[in-house]
């Protein structure tokens, strides 16, 4: 309608400096490190509805379906050699046991021919059971350190996940919720990318001492682009 | 019930046992013809609907025939077995059921019955709720939520074996929503349990009193074809009108009580100048407070709960006689809200500024005045808000209705005319919603194991469900057991199972307890508590008092200092912490009003209708004040007045934008949707738009392209603007992106089970479950538009969206009648809606543009690119 509403819906996505290390916040919610021909995905948290199921509430058995076609979007854009996954890729330690065969090959047709590594999350701290890759701990590439939860302290060029960023503004009396790409430049906590994974506000208390906050910025997934907003305009809740 | 006082005629007080004739002689009363006639019906086995007016003594006729039955009831003998409950009272609203113990508890006791009556809430302790099952007293008081659970029991059958009647109250107002078909399913069991049940049924006037005789009895259609076994139940067969003789409509009796004397309406005829546009009336604020000064108690109604706040304030500050006026609505801490309901019951108030917490039938004080600001929206809601004057049907009720703006004068005249001549315009009984029934059929099996065939049978006699076909049963089913999936992946979770005797079974106990936990229809919407710190302390302080609650929604839109109106005062919001809003008081400042989504109702189609009228009908002008009626002489001057049945659309140039404005009166909600469609039909066309807003009466759409040549030289067509096909594609696509569709959706997952309220050992929080359900309904539709959840929401939009249907009719019927009125400056009908552009923020799909205004406005002041 407006230029504004026209360059709202132009697709775009952020590059940020991380440690040295140039990285792509892409606007699908995965980061992609062109140097390191390196793509890194967080909180996949698959077969999470089947894990709900399990105690009673049925929620659709399509969850799984949906983050893997997604992830299979960004990895057949990117194509890249490597590729991380930085815990809870599994919403528990039996997910990828019960994972569908159809699911199983379609992920292990991802997996070919890149290296592909399992960090180990909390909702999945064993290797998944039946599928290629490697399971880690965490993991250093060039300037970078990946961990499925950010350290306590500071740590300059960590990227992380596991506390499923979003962010909100209030403009002109209305309130948005995004997810988001938390960072300061110096470390970066990545957005959750399953289909069923809700988020948690980077003002909320578990955040508290990550960040410096003077160049905070939330990098806000938008429908067709990233919307870089800086700390002092966002708001808890 | 305390108002027996005019004799009238009772040739059949004979079955008034002799101390309920002491009784009513001792107060100088005489039961009334109606009280008698619904005893009469009652004993003669039939189910009976009464509607009448309030301080008809409905209440004491509807226990009547429970009370002269317990009456007459031989004393239990020394080792018989104890009696279940032998009369059900069923209210919406839990105030009311204690209202009506206390109530009805006065003459059985002065009577001298020996009659346990006890209410079961919500709020009844658990040892009581045991007590009441062990010994259960002769009426049971309580709500559709409370029913459920009795019924999801395995001991239902026994505790119900004696049950001769159940009272349900309000009717009118219970079977309109999702808590009416829930109840209607529970009695529907409760008739399988005691065949002869029979059904009471009390309501006010509405339209059509033949939809609720048919709710009060079985539906079956074996009954319907013969007549058969449903005659047991006190059932009387009528032919209805329009269906062939062989097709009869099971009803209940109806016993209707005229309306006693005609209220006097009024309308606020001011000195002073009524303003174009806005809801406030702060222009009639010392006038209705002289009122307020004249009479005993006055009742002031209006719509929102921010008008509520609003009024209230006003009337303070103009309160130089310091008289008690109090505040109440839904929102108000429940503590606060007894404390007025009690000073309302000791008549010490003078006045009460209330919304449509009040508008059901609780018995409070000597009202002798009913002040309705803003426009009633509804002949019907008018009617009923009135009847909380006096309180006694023989006196005439007095009103004055006070129009907030010009439009709303005309909707006032409109109303005033329909209650005159007693016309209704309740809204229309709609088909039982499915994810109910998912829940009711849960709830069966964890009662008892069920035959399919039978619970099929069983449901469609409720009047709700009667046209349910066993195809959709069957997928209902399936929902609860497995989820209903086209992918049979949870076979092994399902929460019912088919067992080898072809009954279906709850599969762990588990299943009853989040049964229990997430029983009922009422999705409260996410609020939180307002609590007092003191000022500047911010987030550091804790715990004043609580003043109540409020949606999240609103609050989320709040920033550290702003300030609103609530519970009668200024406050400044200090911010939010966990569950709770801090708040500080802020005196004298001007507050930004919270607007809230309760309370808030469209224009009824029968008022648009009227109003349209009076516009195209010069003679019926000298009605209105002159201030109004010379506004409407100017506007056919200087533009046109439609006719009737014709839409107006005037479109003019001014600050550089181009304007096109247009005359529906369909309704708010109606013409947001209508805006949101054209828009996007304008942008197709080229007109380049750039906004819209809707008000109650208008529709005003601006945009940088001159949108009346384009429809002067028939570049674009009007006729194809407003062509119905707008209804199709681009309606689908708007909707299902839009919040209400998510918003519906979840609330289709809760109530249907999907996701639960609350889990057995952890409590949610409204924004978890929101956030998950959207995130479900994005991936369920993708992968299964059919699914029964989904057609479910989509049925449930299409009746909530009252405005989609609305629009519907509006298109077909201006189709070929829209008259295009080029200008060159603004006329004087669009005054009012021009005045609301710029009040509006942004259009509704806009966040992004939101996100990126907040990225630019960054950029901007750390001057980076």
């Amino acid at each position: 309608m407006s230029s504004l509403a026209q360059r709202a819906r132009q697709p775009r996505d952020e590059i940020i400096v991380i440690a040295g290390e140039r990285v792509v916040c892409d606007r699908r919610g995965v980061l992609f490190a062109p140097d390191l021909d390196l793509l890194v995905v967080s909180d996949l948290h698959l077969e999470k509805g089947s894990s709900y199921a399990r105690r009673g509430a049925l929620l659709p058995p399509y969850d799984t379906a949906t983050t893997l076609s997604h992830l299979a979007a960004v990895i057949e854009h990117y194509n890249p050699r490597n590729v991380i996954s930085l815990g809870d890729s599994f919403h528990d330690g039996e997910g990828a046991a019960r994972l569908p065969e159809i699911f199983r090959r379609r992920l292990e047709a991802l997996m070919a021919g890149r290296d592909w590594f399992w960090v180990a999350g909390n909702h999945d701290p064993q290797a998944p059971a039946g599928l290629p890759g490697d399971t880690v701990a965490e993991i250093h590439v060039g300037g970078l350190s990946f961990r499925h939860e950010p350290s306590a302290m500071p740590v300059e060029g960590e990227v992380a996940g596991h506390l499923h960023p979003c962010a909100r503004i209030v403009q002109r009396g209305r309130s948005v919720r995004r997810r988001c790409f938390a960072s300061d430049g110096s470390r970066i906590v990545m957005p959750a990318f399953g289909a069923y994974t809700g988020s948690l506000n980077v003002l909320d208390r578990a955040y508290h001492g990550l960040f410096n906050w003077e160049s905070f910025r939330a990098y806000m997934m938008g429908s067709s682009r990233i919307f870089a907003i800086s700390g002092a305009m966002l708001m808890p809740g | 019930m305390n108002d027996q006082s005019r004799p009238e005629p009772s040739e059949q007080s004979a079955i008034l046992p002799e101390p309920f004739l002491k009784w009513f002689a001792g107060r100088g009363w005489q039961p009334r013809a109606h009280q008698l006639d619904l005893l009469a019906r009652a004993q003669a086995g039939k189910s009976v609907l009464l509607i009448a007016p309030t301080g008809a003594g409905k209440t004491l006729a509807g226990f009547l025939p429970t009370l002269v039955d317990l009456a007459n009831r031989p004393k239990r003998r020394p080792g018989q077995a104890r009696r279940g409950v032998h009369t059900l009272y069923i209210s919406p609203l839990k105030a009311l059921a204690v209202d009506i113990e206390r109530n009805l508890g006065k003459p059985v006791a002065e009577i001298g019955l020996p009659i346990t009556l006890e209410t079961r809430t919500g709020d009844t302790p658990a040892h009581k709720r045991q007590r009441q099952k062990l010994v259960p007293p002769d009426i049971l008081m309580t709500t559709p939520e409370q029913l459920a659970l009795l019924i999801a029991s395995s001991d239902a059958p026994r505790f119900f074996e004696d049950l001769r009647y159940i009272v349900l109250d309000e009717l009118h107002s219970l079977v309109t929503s999702k808590r009416g078909h829930l109840l209607s399913l529970g009695l529907a069991r409760l008739r399988r349990f005691v065949p002869g049940l029979q059904a009471i049924g009390l309501s006010a006037t509405v339209s059509d009193p033949d939809e609720l005789r048919r709710w009060l009895v079985p539906q079956d259609l074996s009954s319907r074809l013969w007549g058969g076994s449903a005659q047991s139940a006190g059932v009387e067969i009528t032919p209805s009108a329009d269906a062939p003789p062989e097709r009869k409509t099971p009803m209940a009796d109806l016993i209707e009580v005229a309306g006693g004397a005609k209220p006097e309406i009024s309308i606020l005829d001011s000195q002073e100048r009524v303003p174009w546009a806005g809801h406030s009336a702060r222009y009639a604020i010392p006038e209705i407070y002289g009122a307020i000064r004249r009479h005993t108690t006055t009742l002031l109604f209006v719509n929102t709960r921010s008008q509520a706040e609003f009024l209230f304030q006003e009337l303070w500050r103009a309160n130089d006689d310091n008289l008690p006026i109090a505040l109440h609505h839904g929102s108000l801490d429940v503590s606060q809200r007894r404390r007025v309901e009690k000073a309302m019951e000791t008549n010490s108030l003078r006045a009460i500024v209330a919304t449509s917490t009040l508008d059901l039938g609780i018995d409070w004080g000597d009202v002798d005045l009913v002040i309705h600001v803003g426009a009633p929206k509804g002949a019907s809601r008018l009617a009923q808000r009135i009847g909380r004057s006096n309180h006694r049907m023989d006196e005439p009720s007095q009103a004055i209705l006070v129009p907030a703006n010009r439009f709303e004068v005309l909707e006032c005249r409109a109303a005033v005319e329909a209650n005159y001549i007693g016309a209704q315009d309740t809204p229309p009984l709609v088909e039982g919603a499915l994810d109910v029934l998912c829940q009711h059929v849960l709830g069966s099996a964890v009662g008892a194991p069920f035959h399919a065939d039978d619970l099929f049978k069983e449901v469609r006699t409720a009047a709700p469900y009667a046209a349910l076909d066993r195809h959709t049963f069957d997928r209902v089913v399936d929902f609860v057991a497995t989820g209903g999936y086209a992918l049979k992946s949870y076979e092994r979770y399902a929460r019912i199972k088919l067992t080898k005797d072809g009954t279906w079974r709850i599969s762990h106990p588990r299943v009853a307890q989040q049964y229990r936990l997430n029983v009922g229809t009422i999705i409260e919407v996410p609020a939180l508590t307002v609590r007092y710190v003191r000022e500047g302390r911010g987030m550091v302080a804790r715990g004043g008092p609580a003043l109540g609650k409020i949606e999240e929604a609103f609050l989320e839109t709040l920033v550290p200092g702003d300030t609103f109106l609530f519970s009668g005062k200024v406050l400044r919001f200090e911010g939010i912490r966990e569950n709770e809003c801090f708040v500080s008081n802020a005196p004298g400042k001007d507050a930004k009003v919270p607007y809230y989504g309760g309370g808030k109702f469209p224009l009824s189609t029968y008022l648009a209708e009227v109003v349209r009228a009076m516009l195209a009908d010069p003679r019926r002008w000298k009605q209105l004040p002159d201030q109004v009626s010379d506004w409407l002489r100017l506007q056919s001057e200087k533009s046109i007045l439609p006719k009737r049945e014709d839409l107006l659309i005037e479109t003019f140039p001014r600050g550089g934008r181009h304007y096109m404005v247009a005359y529906p009166f369909e309704g708010r909600p109606a013409h947001q949707t209508l805006g949101m469609l054209l828009t996007r039909r304008l942008e197709r066309a080229g007109a380049r738009p750039l906004g819209f807003v809707a008000t109650d009466y208008a529709l005003a759409i601006w945009s940088l392209g001159d949108m009346g040549r384009m429809f002067g030289r028939g570049e674009l067509p009007l006729g194809q603007l407003f062509d119905e096909d707008m209804l199709g594609d681009d309606l689908d696509a708007w909707l299902a992106d839009s919040w209400m569709l998510k918003r519906t959706f979840r609330n289709c997952a809760l109530i249907s089970g999907l996701i639960e309220k609350r889990h057995p050992g952890q409590e949610k929080s409204g924004r978890q479950v929101n956030v998950s359900a959207d995130l479900i309904y994005d991936v369920l539709r993708s992968h299964e538009p059919d699914h029964i959840l989904l057609q479910a929401t989509r049925a449930d939009a299409a009746m909530g969206l009252l405005d989609v249907r609305r629009l519907g009719d509006m298109l077909s019927r201006i189709h070929g009648r829209i008259v295009h009125k080029g200008l060159e400056q603004i006329s004087p009908l669009a005054v009012p809606i021009m005045l609301e552009v710029g009040k509006e923020s942004v259009q509704g799909d806009a966040d992004d543009t939101l996100l990126l205004e907040a990225e630019d406005m960054i950029k901007d002041a750390m001057g980076t690119q």
